[in-house]
Protein backbone atom coordinates (compact mmCIF):
# COMPACT_ATOMS: atom_id res chain seq x y z
CA UNK A 1 0.00 0.00 0.00
CA UNK A 2 3.13 2.40 0.66
CA UNK A 3 4.60 1.89 -2.28
CA UNK A 4 1.52 2.25 -4.38
CA UNK A 5 1.30 5.80 -3.02
CA UNK A 6 4.46 6.91 -3.83
CA UNK A 7 4.11 5.73 -7.27
CA UNK A 8 1.64 7.77 -7.79
CA UNK A 9 2.67 10.57 -6.07
CA UNK A 10 5.80 10.96 -7.93
CA UNK A 11 3.23 10.22 -11.52
CA UNK A 12 1.89 14.00 -10.27
CA UNK A 13 4.96 16.28 -10.09
CA UNK A 14 7.73 16.57 -12.28
CA UNK A 15 6.45 18.48 -15.04
CA UNK A 16 7.02 21.72 -16.40
CA UNK A 17 6.25 24.89 -14.06
CA UNK A 18 5.60 27.19 -17.27
CA UNK A 19 4.82 24.84 -19.97
CA UNK A 20 3.90 27.20 -22.56
CA UNK A 21 7.03 29.22 -22.93
CA UNK A 22 9.39 25.82 -21.51
CA UNK A 23 7.98 23.65 -24.07
CA UNK A 24 8.80 26.34 -26.62
CA UNK A 25 12.24 26.56 -25.95
CA UNK A 26 12.46 22.84 -25.57
CA UNK A 27 11.06 22.90 -29.26
CA UNK A 28 13.38 25.26 -30.25
CA UNK A 29 16.69 23.56 -29.26
CA UNK A 30 15.12 20.18 -30.64
CA UNK A 31 14.71 21.63 -34.19
CA UNK A 32 17.94 23.38 -33.97
CA UNK A 33 19.22 19.85 -33.09
CA UNK A 34 17.59 18.49 -36.01
CA UNK A 35 18.58 21.22 -38.55
CA UNK A 36 22.10 20.59 -37.43
CA UNK A 37 22.76 16.78 -36.39
CA UNK A 38 25.78 16.45 -35.04
CA UNK A 39 25.46 19.74 -32.76
CA UNK A 40 24.71 19.38 -28.85
CA UNK A 41 22.11 21.55 -27.98
CA UNK A 42 21.34 22.41 -25.00
CA UNK A 43 17.23 21.93 -23.96
CA UNK A 44 15.92 25.41 -22.55
CA UNK A 45 14.13 23.44 -19.81
CA UNK A 46 14.39 20.32 -17.86
CA UNK A 47 11.30 18.17 -16.10
CA UNK A 48 11.76 15.91 -13.14
CA UNK A 49 10.09 12.54 -14.64
CA UNK A 50 10.03 9.39 -12.25
CA UNK A 51 13.57 7.02 -12.75
CA UNK A 52 14.64 5.98 -14.40
CA UNK A 53 13.72 8.38 -17.07
CA UNK A 54 15.73 11.81 -17.22
CA UNK A 55 15.26 15.04 -17.18
CA UNK A 56 15.80 15.88 -20.91
CA UNK A 57 14.06 12.67 -22.21
CA UNK A 58 11.08 13.61 -19.75
CA UNK A 59 11.00 17.61 -21.24
CA UNK A 60 11.07 15.70 -25.11
CA UNK A 61 8.26 14.12 -24.13
CA UNK A 62 6.04 16.94 -22.48
CA UNK A 63 7.21 19.03 -25.40
CA UNK A 64 5.91 16.68 -28.22
CA UNK A 65 3.79 13.90 -26.90
CA UNK A 66 -0.13 14.32 -26.64
CA UNK A 67 -2.88 12.04 -26.77
CA UNK A 68 -2.70 11.64 -30.65
CA UNK A 69 1.31 10.37 -30.57
CA UNK A 70 1.35 6.41 -29.28
CA UNK A 71 3.98 5.94 -27.07
CA UNK A 72 6.48 2.71 -26.76
CA UNK A 73 8.63 2.39 -23.38
CA UNK A 74 10.91 -0.28 -22.77
CA UNK A 75 10.49 -2.86 -19.87
CA UNK A 76 12.34 -0.85 -17.53
CA UNK A 77 10.52 2.29 -18.30
CA UNK A 78 7.10 -0.02 -18.14
CA UNK A 79 7.55 -1.25 -14.78
CA UNK A 80 8.64 2.37 -13.00
CA UNK A 81 6.12 5.18 -12.60
CA UNK A 82 6.88 6.62 -16.11
CA UNK A 83 3.53 5.58 -17.49
CA UNK A 84 1.80 7.40 -14.93
CA UNK A 85 3.57 10.37 -14.92
CA UNK A 86 3.17 10.12 -19.35
CA UNK A 87 -0.41 9.32 -19.23
CA UNK A 88 -1.13 12.44 -16.44
CA UNK A 89 0.69 14.72 -17.80
CA UNK A 90 0.44 14.74 -21.76
CA UNK A 91 -2.16 11.83 -22.17
CA UNK A 92 -0.05 10.01 -24.63
CA UNK A 93 -1.55 6.33 -24.38
CA UNK A 94 1.04 3.43 -24.06
CA UNK A 95 0.94 0.85 -26.72
CA UNK A 96 3.15 -2.33 -26.67
CA UNK A 97 3.18 -2.63 -30.37
CA UNK A 98 6.53 -1.65 -31.54
CA UNK A 99 5.05 -0.26 -35.16
CA UNK A 100 2.21 1.74 -33.41
CA UNK A 101 4.59 3.96 -31.61
CA UNK A 102 4.89 7.52 -32.50
CA UNK A 103 7.85 8.17 -30.11
CA UNK A 104 9.78 5.72 -28.93
CA UNK A 105 11.95 6.57 -25.03
CA UNK A 106 14.77 4.19 -24.26
CA UNK A 107 16.57 4.91 -20.52
CA UNK A 108 20.34 5.04 -20.33
CA UNK A 109 21.46 1.83 -20.70
CA UNK A 110 18.46 0.18 -21.70
CA UNK A 111 17.89 -2.18 -24.58
CA UNK A 112 18.06 -0.79 -27.96
CA UNK A 113 15.59 -2.77 -30.58
CA UNK A 114 16.30 -3.13 -34.43
CA UNK A 115 14.72 0.13 -35.56
CA UNK A 116 13.13 -1.23 -38.44
CA UNK A 117 11.04 -2.82 -36.13
CA UNK A 118 9.40 0.76 -35.92
CA UNK A 119 6.95 2.50 -37.57
CA UNK A 120 9.34 3.73 -40.74
CA UNK A 121 6.44 5.68 -42.63
CA UNK A 122 5.79 4.38 -46.39
CA UNK A 123 7.16 5.75 -49.59
CA UNK A 124 4.37 7.78 -49.83
CA UNK A 125 3.96 8.91 -46.33
CA UNK A 126 7.44 8.60 -44.85
CA UNK A 127 6.74 11.31 -41.94
CA UNK A 128 4.61 8.67 -40.23
CA UNK A 129 7.50 6.76 -38.57
CA UNK A 130 8.59 6.62 -35.28
CA UNK A 131 11.33 9.17 -33.58
CA UNK A 132 13.39 7.47 -31.34
CA UNK A 133 14.35 9.33 -27.71
CA UNK A 134 17.14 7.00 -26.90
CA UNK A 135 19.44 8.19 -23.55
CA UNK A 136 23.06 8.08 -23.27
CA UNK A 137 25.80 8.01 -20.41
CA UNK A 138 27.11 11.29 -22.29
CA UNK A 139 27.02 13.11 -25.94
CA UNK A 140 31.02 13.21 -25.64
CA UNK A 141 33.79 10.73 -25.13
CA UNK A 142 32.29 7.50 -27.23
CA UNK A 143 33.53 6.00 -30.43
CA UNK A 144 33.98 8.34 -33.11
CA UNK A 145 31.80 8.66 -36.22
CA UNK A 146 31.58 11.24 -39.18
CA UNK A 147 28.79 12.56 -39.79
CA UNK A 148 27.81 14.12 -43.15
CA UNK A 149 24.85 14.82 -45.03
CA UNK A 150 21.71 17.87 -44.67
CA UNK A 151 22.48 20.47 -41.92
CA UNK A 152 26.27 20.05 -41.61
CA UNK A 153 28.61 22.21 -43.58
CA UNK A 154 31.15 19.38 -44.85
CA UNK A 155 31.38 16.94 -42.39
CA UNK A 156 31.48 16.81 -38.26
CA UNK A 157 32.52 14.36 -35.89
CA UNK A 158 30.26 12.40 -33.07
CA UNK A 159 31.08 10.39 -30.26
CA UNK A 160 27.81 9.99 -28.33
CA UNK A 161 29.24 7.31 -25.36
CA UNK A 162 26.57 4.72 -24.69
CA UNK A 163 25.18 3.38 -28.33
CA UNK A 164 24.91 -0.75 -29.10
CA UNK A 165 27.91 -1.91 -30.88
CA UNK A 166 25.60 -2.31 -33.85
CA UNK A 167 25.00 1.04 -33.94
CA UNK A 168 26.31 2.11 -37.20
CA UNK A 169 25.22 -0.94 -39.12
CA UNK A 170 21.70 -0.15 -37.66
CA UNK A 171 21.87 3.28 -38.65
CA UNK A 172 23.32 2.32 -41.90
CA UNK A 173 20.01 0.30 -42.77
CA UNK A 174 17.86 2.89 -41.61
CA UNK A 175 19.79 5.54 -43.90
CA UNK A 176 19.34 2.93 -47.11
CA UNK A 177 15.64 3.20 -46.40
CA UNK A 178 15.41 6.97 -47.38
CA UNK A 179 12.83 8.68 -47.71
CA UNK A 180 11.43 6.13 -45.21
CA UNK A 181 13.24 5.80 -41.61
CA UNK A 182 13.26 6.57 -38.09
CA UNK A 183 14.62 9.61 -36.74
CA UNK A 184 16.74 9.91 -33.40
CA UNK A 185 16.91 11.98 -30.58
CA UNK A 186 20.51 11.27 -28.30
CA UNK A 187 19.63 12.43 -24.93
CA UNK A 188 21.93 13.14 -21.95
CA UNK A 189 21.18 14.86 -19.42
CA UNK A 190 19.54 18.22 -20.73
CA UNK A 191 21.33 17.89 -23.94
CA UNK A 192 20.56 16.72 -26.94
CA UNK A 193 22.27 15.86 -30.40
CA UNK A 194 19.67 14.84 -33.77
CA UNK A 195 20.45 12.11 -36.06
CA UNK A 196 17.36 12.74 -38.73
CA UNK A 197 17.19 9.29 -41.11
CA UNK A 198 19.19 11.82 -43.44
CA UNK A 199 22.53 11.70 -41.66
CA UNK A 200 25.42 9.72 -42.97
CA UNK A 201 27.60 8.02 -40.61
CA UNK A 202 31.05 5.93 -40.71
CA UNK A 203 33.73 5.20 -38.32
CA UNK A 204 36.22 8.01 -38.01
CA UNK A 205 39.87 6.22 -39.06
CA UNK A 206 42.40 7.55 -36.69
CA UNK B 1 -3.46 43.61 -18.21
CA UNK B 2 -1.98 43.31 -21.02
CA UNK B 3 -4.03 42.15 -24.31
CA UNK B 4 -2.03 38.98 -24.20
CA UNK B 5 -4.02 37.95 -21.26
CA UNK B 6 -7.43 37.05 -24.10
CA UNK B 7 -4.79 34.66 -26.19
CA UNK B 8 -2.15 32.07 -25.21
CA UNK B 9 1.01 33.19 -25.93
CA UNK B 10 1.50 33.19 -29.96
CA UNK B 11 -2.51 32.56 -30.80
CA UNK B 12 -2.60 28.97 -31.26
CA UNK B 13 -3.37 26.61 -28.15
CA UNK B 14 -0.55 24.33 -27.39
CA UNK B 15 -2.32 21.33 -28.59
CA UNK B 16 -2.32 22.66 -31.82
CA UNK B 17 1.43 24.16 -31.88
CA UNK B 18 2.42 20.66 -30.37
CA UNK B 19 0.83 18.77 -33.72
CA UNK B 20 2.69 21.70 -35.98
CA UNK B 21 6.08 21.22 -33.92
CA UNK B 22 6.09 17.60 -34.92
CA UNK B 23 5.13 18.17 -38.61
CA UNK B 24 8.06 20.78 -38.39
CA UNK B 25 10.39 18.14 -36.70
CA UNK B 26 9.88 15.24 -39.58
CA UNK B 27 9.81 17.87 -42.51
CA UNK B 28 13.72 18.66 -41.33
CA UNK B 29 13.98 15.03 -41.93
CA UNK B 30 12.68 14.47 -45.02
CA UNK B 31 13.73 17.49 -46.87
CA UNK B 32 11.60 19.36 -49.40
CA UNK B 33 8.72 16.41 -48.46
CA UNK B 34 5.40 17.81 -48.21
CA UNK B 35 3.98 16.56 -44.21
CA UNK B 36 0.54 17.02 -43.79
CA UNK B 37 -0.62 18.85 -41.16
CA UNK B 38 -4.22 19.87 -39.15
CA UNK B 39 -4.15 23.55 -40.90
CA UNK B 40 -6.26 25.84 -38.45
CA UNK B 41 -8.51 28.52 -38.90
CA UNK B 42 -6.63 31.65 -38.79
CA UNK B 43 -8.03 35.28 -38.29
CA UNK B 44 -7.26 35.96 -41.70
CA UNK B 45 -8.60 34.73 -44.80
CA UNK B 46 -6.86 31.75 -46.33
CA UNK B 47 -4.11 33.46 -49.32
CA UNK B 48 -3.28 35.83 -46.56
CA UNK B 49 -0.40 33.69 -44.82
CA UNK B 50 -2.02 31.23 -42.76
CA UNK B 51 0.79 28.73 -43.15
CA UNK B 52 3.47 30.71 -42.58
CA UNK B 53 1.82 32.37 -39.59
CA UNK B 54 0.86 28.99 -38.12
CA UNK B 55 4.51 27.74 -38.52
CA UNK B 56 5.58 30.93 -37.47
CA UNK B 57 2.95 30.92 -33.88
CA UNK B 58 4.36 27.51 -33.60
CA UNK B 59 8.55 28.27 -33.37
CA UNK B 60 8.25 31.77 -31.84
CA UNK B 61 9.51 32.63 -28.38
CA UNK B 62 9.30 35.43 -26.43
CA UNK B 63 13.02 36.51 -27.23
CA UNK B 64 12.82 36.26 -30.96
CA UNK B 65 12.71 39.47 -33.45
CA UNK B 66 10.10 38.76 -35.98
CA UNK B 67 10.89 40.47 -39.25
CA UNK B 68 7.79 40.30 -41.83
CA UNK B 69 8.13 40.82 -45.84
CA UNK B 70 5.80 40.99 -48.69
CA UNK B 71 7.73 40.77 -52.12
CA UNK B 72 10.47 42.09 -50.44
CA UNK B 73 8.50 44.87 -48.55
CA UNK B 74 8.25 45.56 -45.06
CA UNK B 75 5.74 48.09 -45.67
CA UNK B 76 3.09 46.72 -47.76
CA UNK B 77 -0.05 45.02 -46.32
CA UNK B 78 0.08 41.95 -45.39
CA UNK B 79 3.76 42.07 -44.29
CA UNK B 80 2.54 45.24 -41.78
CA UNK B 81 -0.68 43.43 -40.84
CA UNK B 82 1.18 40.00 -40.09
CA UNK B 83 3.84 41.86 -37.84
CA UNK B 84 1.47 43.70 -36.09
CA UNK B 85 -0.40 40.52 -35.30
CA UNK B 86 2.61 38.54 -33.74
CA UNK B 87 3.02 42.31 -31.88
CA UNK B 88 -0.69 41.91 -30.47
CA UNK B 89 -0.86 37.90 -29.49
CA UNK B 90 3.35 37.36 -28.92
CA UNK B 91 4.19 40.95 -27.80
CA UNK B 92 7.25 40.10 -29.67
CA UNK B 93 9.75 42.59 -30.80
CA UNK B 94 10.00 43.15 -34.48
CA UNK B 95 12.30 44.92 -36.67
CA UNK B 96 12.82 45.85 -40.60
CA UNK B 97 16.25 45.11 -40.43
CA UNK B 98 17.22 41.41 -42.10
CA UNK B 99 20.45 41.22 -39.78
CA UNK B 100 18.90 41.88 -36.58
CA UNK B 101 16.07 39.48 -36.83
CA UNK B 102 16.20 35.75 -35.81
CA UNK B 103 12.53 34.93 -37.78
CA UNK B 104 11.58 36.21 -41.07
CA UNK B 105 8.57 35.07 -42.40
CA UNK B 106 8.30 35.87 -46.21
CA UNK B 107 6.04 36.61 -48.84
CA UNK B 108 7.51 35.70 -52.00
CA UNK B 109 11.22 36.70 -51.47
CA UNK B 110 14.78 35.92 -50.03
CA UNK B 111 16.20 38.76 -48.47
CA UNK B 112 19.35 40.27 -50.34
CA UNK B 113 21.48 39.76 -48.02
CA UNK B 114 22.64 36.55 -46.75
CA UNK B 115 21.10 34.98 -44.10
CA UNK B 116 23.03 33.54 -41.14
CA UNK B 117 22.67 30.38 -39.24
CA UNK B 118 20.59 31.97 -35.74
CA UNK B 119 18.26 32.68 -38.69
CA UNK B 120 15.29 30.75 -39.70
CA UNK B 121 13.30 31.91 -43.11
CA UNK B 122 9.29 30.93 -42.90
CA UNK B 123 8.31 31.07 -46.26
CA UNK B 124 4.33 31.42 -46.99
CA UNK B 125 3.02 29.07 -49.81
CA UNK B 126 0.03 29.21 -51.74
CA UNK B 127 0.35 26.49 -54.12
CA UNK B 128 2.74 23.13 -51.80
CA UNK B 129 2.49 20.68 -54.69
CA UNK B 130 4.93 21.27 -57.33
CA UNK B 131 3.21 18.92 -59.93
CA UNK B 132 -0.66 20.13 -59.27
CA UNK B 133 -1.06 22.14 -62.38
CA UNK B 134 0.50 19.05 -64.41
CA UNK B 135 -1.82 16.53 -62.26
CA UNK B 136 -4.53 17.55 -60.37
CA UNK B 137 -5.04 14.52 -58.59
CA UNK B 138 -3.52 14.38 -55.00
CA UNK B 139 -3.31 10.44 -55.23
CA UNK B 140 -1.22 10.85 -58.37
CA UNK B 141 1.22 13.39 -57.26
CA UNK B 142 1.66 11.58 -53.84
CA UNK B 143 2.67 8.26 -56.10
CA UNK B 144 4.70 10.38 -58.22
CA UNK B 145 6.78 11.81 -55.37
CA UNK B 146 7.29 7.99 -53.82
CA UNK B 147 8.32 6.53 -57.08
CA UNK B 148 10.64 9.56 -57.60
CA UNK B 149 8.71 10.32 -60.60
CA UNK B 150 9.66 13.91 -62.09
CA UNK B 151 9.66 13.26 -66.06
CA UNK B 152 6.30 15.51 -66.14
CA UNK B 153 8.12 18.44 -64.45
CA UNK B 154 10.94 18.18 -67.23
CA UNK B 155 8.70 17.88 -69.97
CA UNK B 156 6.50 21.13 -68.92
CA UNK B 157 9.90 23.16 -68.98
CA UNK B 158 10.82 21.44 -72.21
CA UNK B 159 7.47 22.45 -73.36
CA UNK B 160 8.67 25.90 -72.56
CA UNK B 161 11.22 25.41 -74.60
CA UNK B 162 9.58 24.28 -77.42
CA UNK B 163 7.14 27.26 -77.30
CA UNK B 164 9.50 30.41 -76.44
CA UNK B 165 13.11 29.24 -77.27
CA UNK B 166 13.96 29.21 -73.65
CA UNK B 167 12.64 28.25 -70.34
CA UNK B 168 9.67 30.80 -69.29
CA UNK B 169 9.02 30.04 -65.60
CA UNK B 170 9.97 32.69 -63.86
CA UNK B 171 8.52 32.33 -60.20
CA UNK B 172 7.88 29.24 -58.38
CA UNK B 173 10.26 27.46 -60.49
CA UNK B 174 10.67 24.03 -59.49
CA UNK B 175 13.72 22.80 -57.24
CA UNK B 176 15.39 19.28 -56.31
CA UNK B 177 16.15 19.03 -52.88
CA UNK B 178 19.04 17.57 -51.51
CA UNK B 179 18.93 15.10 -55.05
CA UNK B 180 15.40 13.20 -54.03
CA UNK B 181 12.71 15.05 -53.52
CA UNK B 182 11.31 18.09 -56.54
CA UNK B 183 9.84 21.04 -54.11
CA UNK B 184 7.85 24.03 -55.07
CA UNK B 185 10.38 27.21 -53.47
CA UNK B 186 6.60 28.83 -53.47
CA UNK B 187 6.36 32.25 -56.02
CA UNK B 188 9.78 33.26 -55.01
CA UNK B 189 11.13 34.75 -58.54
CA UNK B 190 13.91 32.29 -59.84
CA UNK B 191 16.41 34.74 -59.09
CA UNK B 192 16.14 34.26 -55.21
CA UNK B 193 16.76 30.05 -56.07
CA UNK B 194 20.25 30.43 -55.67
CA UNK B 195 20.24 31.94 -52.10
CA UNK B 196 18.33 28.76 -51.36
CA UNK B 197 21.02 26.12 -52.18
CA UNK B 198 23.25 25.57 -49.33
CA UNK B 199 21.70 28.37 -47.28
CA UNK B 200 23.42 28.82 -43.37
CA UNK B 201 19.42 29.10 -42.20
CA UNK B 202 17.13 27.05 -41.87
CA UNK B 203 13.91 27.36 -44.14
CA UNK B 204 10.42 26.57 -43.37
CA UNK B 205 7.46 26.34 -45.64
CA UNK B 206 3.43 26.58 -44.62
CA UNK B 207 0.63 26.03 -46.80
CA UNK B 208 -2.38 26.90 -44.70
CA UNK B 209 -4.85 26.01 -47.16
CA UNK B 210 -3.52 22.95 -48.42
CA UNK B 211 -2.45 21.28 -45.18
CA UNK B 212 1.17 21.07 -45.43
CA UNK B 213 4.39 21.76 -43.79
CA UNK B 214 8.21 21.70 -45.18
CA UNK B 215 11.36 22.19 -45.20
CA UNK B 216 14.82 23.02 -46.33
CA UNK B 217 17.23 22.26 -43.65
CA UNK B 218 20.90 24.43 -43.45
CA UNK B 219 23.52 23.53 -45.80
CA UNK B 220 21.45 21.19 -47.94
CA UNK B 221 21.53 21.01 -51.84
CA UNK B 222 18.81 22.69 -53.94
CA UNK B 223 19.15 22.05 -57.29
CA UNK B 224 16.81 24.20 -59.59
CA UNK B 225 15.46 21.61 -62.90
CA UNK B 226 17.08 22.55 -66.10
CA UNK B 227 18.63 21.03 -69.36
CA UNK B 228 22.07 20.59 -70.17
CA UNK B 229 21.68 23.20 -73.44
CA UNK B 230 19.38 24.95 -71.42
CA UNK B 231 20.80 25.29 -68.20
CA UNK B 232 19.21 27.25 -65.15
CA UNK B 233 19.37 31.47 -65.64
CA UNK B 234 18.48 33.86 -63.30
CA UNK B 235 16.70 36.89 -64.14
CA UNK B 236 19.19 39.84 -65.38
CA UNK B 237 18.36 43.86 -64.85
CA UNK B 238 19.95 46.43 -67.06
CA UNK B 239 20.26 49.21 -64.46
CA UNK B 240 21.14 49.30 -61.49
CA UNK B 241 18.55 50.20 -58.52
CA UNK B 242 16.62 53.90 -59.33
CA UNK B 243 17.39 54.83 -55.87
CA UNK B 244 20.20 53.08 -54.71
CA UNK B 245 21.96 52.19 -57.46
CA UNK B 246 22.45 48.56 -55.88
CA UNK B 247 23.03 45.81 -59.26
CA UNK B 248 22.99 41.93 -59.28
CA UNK B 249 19.65 42.49 -56.59
CA UNK B 250 16.10 41.96 -57.71
CA UNK B 251 13.81 45.07 -58.91
CA UNK B 252 10.36 46.08 -58.75
CA UNK B 253 9.08 48.08 -61.46
CA UNK B 254 7.16 51.13 -60.53
CA UNK B 255 5.10 53.60 -62.89
CA UNK B 256 5.89 57.34 -62.49
CA UNK B 257 3.10 59.04 -64.49
CA UNK B 258 1.14 58.51 -67.51
CA UNK B 259 3.86 59.49 -69.93
CA UNK B 260 5.68 56.37 -69.56
CA UNK B 261 7.57 57.00 -66.98
CA UNK B 262 9.60 54.24 -65.03
CA UNK B 263 11.85 53.17 -62.42
CA UNK B 264 13.15 50.21 -61.37
CA UNK B 265 14.04 49.69 -57.38
CA UNK B 266 14.95 47.05 -54.91
CA UNK B 267 12.14 45.03 -54.38
CA UNK B 268 13.85 44.41 -50.47
CA UNK B 269 13.09 47.91 -49.15
CA UNK B 270 15.58 47.00 -45.91
CA UNK B 271 18.59 46.46 -48.65
CA UNK B 272 17.58 50.01 -50.10
CA UNK B 273 17.45 51.67 -47.20
CA UNK B 274 20.22 50.40 -45.77
CA UNK B 275 22.23 51.22 -48.94
CA UNK B 276 21.28 54.80 -49.15
CA UNK B 277 22.05 55.12 -45.48
CA UNK B 278 25.42 54.12 -46.09
CA UNK B 279 25.18 56.84 -48.69
CA UNK B 280 24.62 54.99 -52.06
CA UNK B 281 22.55 56.50 -54.61
CA UNK B 282 20.94 55.41 -57.75
CA UNK B 283 20.24 57.77 -60.76
CA UNK B 284 16.61 59.10 -59.69
CA UNK B 285 17.85 59.86 -55.85
CA UNK B 286 21.02 62.11 -57.34
CA UNK B 287 18.72 63.79 -59.97
CA UNK B 288 16.43 64.49 -56.91
CA UNK B 289 19.40 66.15 -54.35
CA UNK B 290 21.15 67.79 -57.44
CA UNK B 291 17.38 69.77 -57.93
CA UNK B 292 16.96 70.19 -54.28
Amino acid sequence: MGVQTEIHASAYAGAFTDPVFQSQSVFRALMDAMARPGTIVPLGAAAMPPAPLGAGAGAIALTLCDDGTPVWLTNALVQSSVPAWLSFHTSAPLTNLKPEARFVFIEAGGLVPGFDQFALGTQEYPDRSATLVLELASLHGGPEFVAAGPGIKSETIIAPLGLPEIFLTLWAENRALFPRGVDLILVAGTDVLCLPRTTKLRRREV
Amino acid sequence: MTDLATYNFAYLDEQTKRMIRRAILKAISIPGYQVPFASREMPMPYGWGTGGVQVTAAILGPDDVLKVIDQGADDTTNAVSIRAFFQKVANVAVTTKTREATIIQTRHRIPEETLTAGQTLVYQVPIPEPLRFLEPRETETRKMHALEEYGLMHVKLYEDIARNGHIATTYAYPVKVEGRYVMDPSPTPKFDNPKMHMSEALQLFGAGREKRIYAVPPYTEVVSLDFEDHPFEIQHFDKPCALCGAEQVYLDEVILDDKGGRMFVCSDTDHCEDRRAHGHAGHLLAQQEAAE
